[in-house]
């Protein structure tokens, strides 16, 4: 039977002999293998992708009826807000996409120090990832300043006199930046210009860059295990499976997901408590009067504390960018010879747990005002920051490292652990009197519960 | 075989050549791209001088005039403030005013042309927010030692009332004071220096 290729399908072919759109697909798609035990953290590079993408069309949007002009940004803002057909969701989806693409970039960060993604041979991805973590905070603090509200103001003031505290160039570099003396019409402009066109560039070709390296070396996974070692008969990974459709349709999932929290933002809390659009900022700049308390978008605290820890200040300016020169550095601070936490000792999952803590509480410290306290709080996080960074040379040597499998394990699924998480609760909950046994409160197996778990706890961080 | 024949030293000289070519040419390019973001002949000719007229202030009164963009502030000061400042000087970082930006004419401890009026720039010499004026002695959110002066709020930084900084705290020099002179007892320009003979 021979059937006729029917006009879709030549139109199909004619596009195919002058482009090779299939080999792309296939290539990062449809046979691209990746490790078949991705756990939830391995959402959050196609979330970032997401969030990128919302950026782009609702930032397009805002273009339309935004004024880059000092004497017009507040009030063109307050149009979109007021008078724009969906103005205000289209700003809210923005306002909260800058939030949320942060939020997802410090989780996907932190997988990479989880499972040692960051190591042999994915140094040059970690590099990419990090210059686009680099470029990211560009983009959202210029974006901050185009409101020009009071904290859009005063927080490029800060910003830009950082660079004022560079020895011999930093005035000319500070004023080279804003235009003007001081920050004007002119910096608004510029910082427009970046925002919608320059950065989104670099941005766009770094994510393409980070993807390339990617499927050049294959994704690291849970295990740290190289999928590359044993291969099936037709070459494929044994432990792999094809990124679509099992990956893209896991990540629809994860999508769905992200998309609950995200629509639950916008809706119900889009300024976040003052923490995703501060209050300040509903005021016009007005650059006779700096606000009672300025502090940074969230995104910006952990960095921003430890600049107010050191009292002096070009060493201030040294700290807050060393804090990100040492992520750079990462892949050759870790001597570690494993990749996964899972088989790492349990040094570094101490160092890596301080370190959350010392990174959220110097987050949280940035949103706050000085007080003597607080200063003395914030120095000694900064120091742990650096601590764990610079010192990890030497205690990565001193881990006692477990065995790492040859093959990918696979965790218990919730289904298969339900029996078990039932027999934890019947411990704490029945109360056994001779032959009966009832609901209630059980202290002697509450007990050995607690006892357990704290030996569990104590023997992974062995 | 074919390497023999060809001159490599030939074309060695022209990429040499293009690559010095290419990165002069560039070097050229870059100068009016990078100078164009440099403030505009607009911008630099905006600065116009501000006349203050300080007949109205009350004693610990301060105002706040605009001059090139930035906040200036005027200050009366009483005697007792002016005697304050002088017991101050073992916890300033430079009481004496040399590291720091004034004109000559301000250059005495209490930073100003005539002791009890006050003219400075209000932009702290950290990272440039403006300092909040907070006259009383030793509120509860600044403790015992605070004697009246400027605090920044951004970063916890100290200026007595003289804009002098105190140790201890990150802004690296004492506020700056601008260029101002007297026209009349009761009226300053400010951005204009005192013409000296």
């Amino acid at each position: 039977m021979n059937l006729k290729p029917t006009r879709l399908r030549m139109c199909g072919n004619w596009v195919l002999d002058r482009f090779p759109l299939a080999q792309v697909w296939n290539e990062h798609m449809a046979h691209y293998y990746a490790p078949k035990n991705f756990n939830f953290w391995y959402f959050f590079g196609s979330l970032a992708l997401l969030v990128l993408a919302n950026q782009f069309i609702t930032g397009i949007l805002l273009t339309m009826n935004y004024k880059p002009d000092a004497k017009f940004a507040f009030d063109s803002v307050e149009y979109i807000m007021r008078d724009v057909n969906w103005g205000w969701l289209v700003r809210y989806m923005h306002s909260t996409g800058a939030s949320a693409f942060f939020i997802v970039i410090y989780m996907h960060m932190f997988r990479g120090l989880l499972y040692g993604s960051f190591k042999q041979p994915r140094e040059l991805i970690w590099i990419f990832g990090m210059l686009l973590f680099v470029a990211l905070m560009a983009e959202a603090f210029m974006g901050y300043l185009l409101p020009w509200g009071q904290m859009s103001y005063w927080g490029a003031q800060v910003i830009i006199s950082l660079f004022s505290a560079i020895p011999v160039v930093g005035d000319d570099l500070a004023l080279w930046i804003r235009g003007d003396y001081v920050i004007s019409d002119a910096t608004l402009n510029r910082f427009f210009a970046f925002h919608v066109i320059a950065v989104p560039l670099v941005l766009v070709l770094l994510v393409f860059m980070h993807i390339v390296a990617l499927h050049e070396v294959g994704s690291n996974n849970p295990d740290g295990v190289d999928i590359k070692k044993s291969k099936d008969p037709w070459g494929h990974p044994t432990d792999g499976i094809p990124f679509h459709p099992y990956y893209t349709v896991k990540d629809v999932v994860g999508v769905a997901v992200f998309l609950i929290f995200f629509a639950t933002v916008i809706f119900y809390m889009p300024e976040m408590g003052g923490y995703f659009l501060e209050h300040a900022n509903f005021i016009p700049a007005d650059p006779m009067k700096t606000p009672e308390h300025i502090a940074p978008v969230w995104y910006f605290t952990p960095f921003y504390s430890i600049l107010r820890a050191i009292p002096d200040k070009f060493a201030g300016v040294i700290g807050m960018g060393g804090a990100i020169v040492v992520l750079f550095l990462l892949p050759w601070l870790d001597r570690g010879k494993v990749k996964s936490i899972r088989y790492r000792g349990g040094i570094y999952k101490k160092a890596l747990m301080l370190f959350v803590v010392s990174f959220i509480a110097l987050g949280y410290l940035g949103t706050q005002p000085v007080t003597p306290l607080a200063t003395v709080m914030a120095r000694i996080f900064t120091a742990y920051y650096f601590g764990f960074f610079l010192l990890m040379p030497i205690y990565t040597r001193w881990e006692k490292l477990k065995p790492v499998p040859n093959h990918i394990t696979m965790q218990p699924t919730l289904e298969e652990r339900l029996p078990e998480m039932k027999a934890v609760f019947d411990e704490v909950t029945l109360v056994t009197d001779g032959e009966n046994s009832k609901r209630g409160f059980n202290p002697t197996g509450a007990k050995n519960v607690l006892i357990r778990t704290a030996k569990n706890l104590k023997e992974s961080l062995d | 075989m074919i390497d023999e024949t060809v001159d490599k030293s030939k074309r060695q000289f022209l990429t040499t050549a293009l690559t010095v070519v290419g990165a002069v040419g560039t070097g050229y390019l870059a100068v009016p791209f990078l100078s164009q973001m440099q403030p505009s002949v607009k911008a630099m000719a905006a600065g116009a001088p501000v006349e203050v007229d300080i007949s109205k202030i009350e004693e610990g009164q301060l105002i706040r005039v605009a001059w090139r963009g930035k906040p200036v502030w005027v200050l009366q000061r009483s005697p007792e403030t002016l005697e304050t400042l002088k017991t101050l000087d073992g916890q300033l970082r430079d009481p004496q005013s040399n590291e720091s930006e004034q004109p000559a004419t301000s250059k005495n401890p209490a930073r100003s042309m005539k002791p009890e009026i006050f003219v400075a720039v209000g932009l702290c010499t950290h990272l440039g927010c403006s300092p909040t004026f907070r006259p009383e002695v030793a509120p509860h959110d600044l403790g015992a030692d605070w004697k009246g002066g400027f605090f920044c709020p951004c970063h916890g930084s100290w200026f007595d009332l003289a804009g002098r900084v105190y140790k201890g705290v990150p802004a690296p020099t004492n506020l700056e004071i601008p260029p101002y002179r007297y026209v009349t007892d009761t009226l300053i320009i400010v951005g204009e220096e005192e013409k000296t003979a």
